[in-house]
């Protein structure tokens, strides 16, 4: 069973999401009892929304059409979906893989 | 070109400057352009981008720094936000605290708390923190051991935490701390 050390000592690997599975459990079981420590976790995974959320840029207007103009008017990024990929210049058997959040694209 | 927003956030925290953070942008797509035939089918398409991106950055921009980086950084105690502003947050009443930590700090602040961190540090925070890289990958997109992400990321956020806390004592929403902490 993990104590208050244990869960402050790993809280970011924690909330990283990068402990294995036992641990993880260990953790989260303790947190569950633990009032003091939950508050500590959730204060930590509030900070990190609050960075996430504050260091977004806009893109400056302009700059898709500026990178789009170096590989030809229209050329990347114009089609949906992996197929966009054969555009950018890749070989034809060339295919993007498409990882469990759908296809990510250039 | 869906990943361009990130790309640019990326870039500006590196470049710190909107003119370098396009022309980064922009130099990435180039060399991922003329790299392309080197993307491996088992590498996440993100992470790939971003190491270009990085190295771009390195290779260009870097070398066009004329004061040296300095890579160490001071140590900082665990938690140094959380025992400080967590339990003034906690005592505030009938609002959630996710609006009010949210509330401490402007876009500007943490931008700038962020940009302040030394590069070896600023990379992995911004990589985990915001963009929400694994360490797998954020070893892979600078070249370093996990172990050595792990540190890194360890010592550059409570070095970003110190400096958000100053941000809130510029404000007055704490008061000025009593012993000399700003070393």
């Amino acid at each position: 069973m993990a104590d208050c050390d244990d869960v402050l000592r790993d809280l970011f690997v924690y909330l990283d999401g990068e402990l294995s599975i036992e641990t993880r459990a260990q953790i989260s079981a303790h947190l569950e009892g633990c009032p003091d420590c939950y508050e500590v976790l959730d204060f930590h995974a509030e900070l990190r929304q609050v960075i996430a959320h504050r260091c977004r840029e806009d893109l400056p207007p302009g700059l898709v059409a500026r990178v789009r103009s170096c590989f030809g008017d229209g050329a990347v990024g114009g089609g949906g979906g992996a197929g966009s990929a054969t555009s950018f210049g890749a070989p034809a058997s060339f295919r993007l893989p498409e990882p469990p959040g759908g296809p990510l694209r250039l | 070109m869906a990943l361009m927003p990130s790309l640019y956030t990326a870039a500006l925290r590196l470049t710190r400057n909107r003119a370098d953070a396009e022309d980064l942008v922009q130099e990435t797509y180039l060399r991922a352009y003329r790299g392309y035939g080197g993307f491996d089918e088992g590498t996440n398409l993100k992470a790939w981008l971003y190491r270009i991106l990085t190295n771009a950055y390195i290779n260009s921009y870097r070398a066009k720094q004329r004061r040296p980086q300095e890579d160490e950084l001071d140590e900082v105690e665990d938690f140094y936000l959380y025992r400080r502003l967590g339990t003034l947050e906690a005592s505030r009443v009938h609002r959630s605290a996710e609006d009010e930590l949210m509330d401490f700090f402007t876009d500007d602040e943490v931008k700038a708390a962020l940009e302040a961190l030394p590069e070896a540090y600023r990379l992995p925070v911004l990589l985990a923190d915001v963009e929400g890289f694994s360490y797998k990958e954020i070893a892979e997109i600078l070249d370093v051991p996990i172990g050595t992400v792990m540190s890194r990321l360890h010592r550059g956020r409570k070095a970003m935490q110190k400096r958000l806390f100053d941000f809130a004592v510029d404000h007055h929403l704490v008061p000025q701390p009593e012993e000399a902490t700003h070393g």
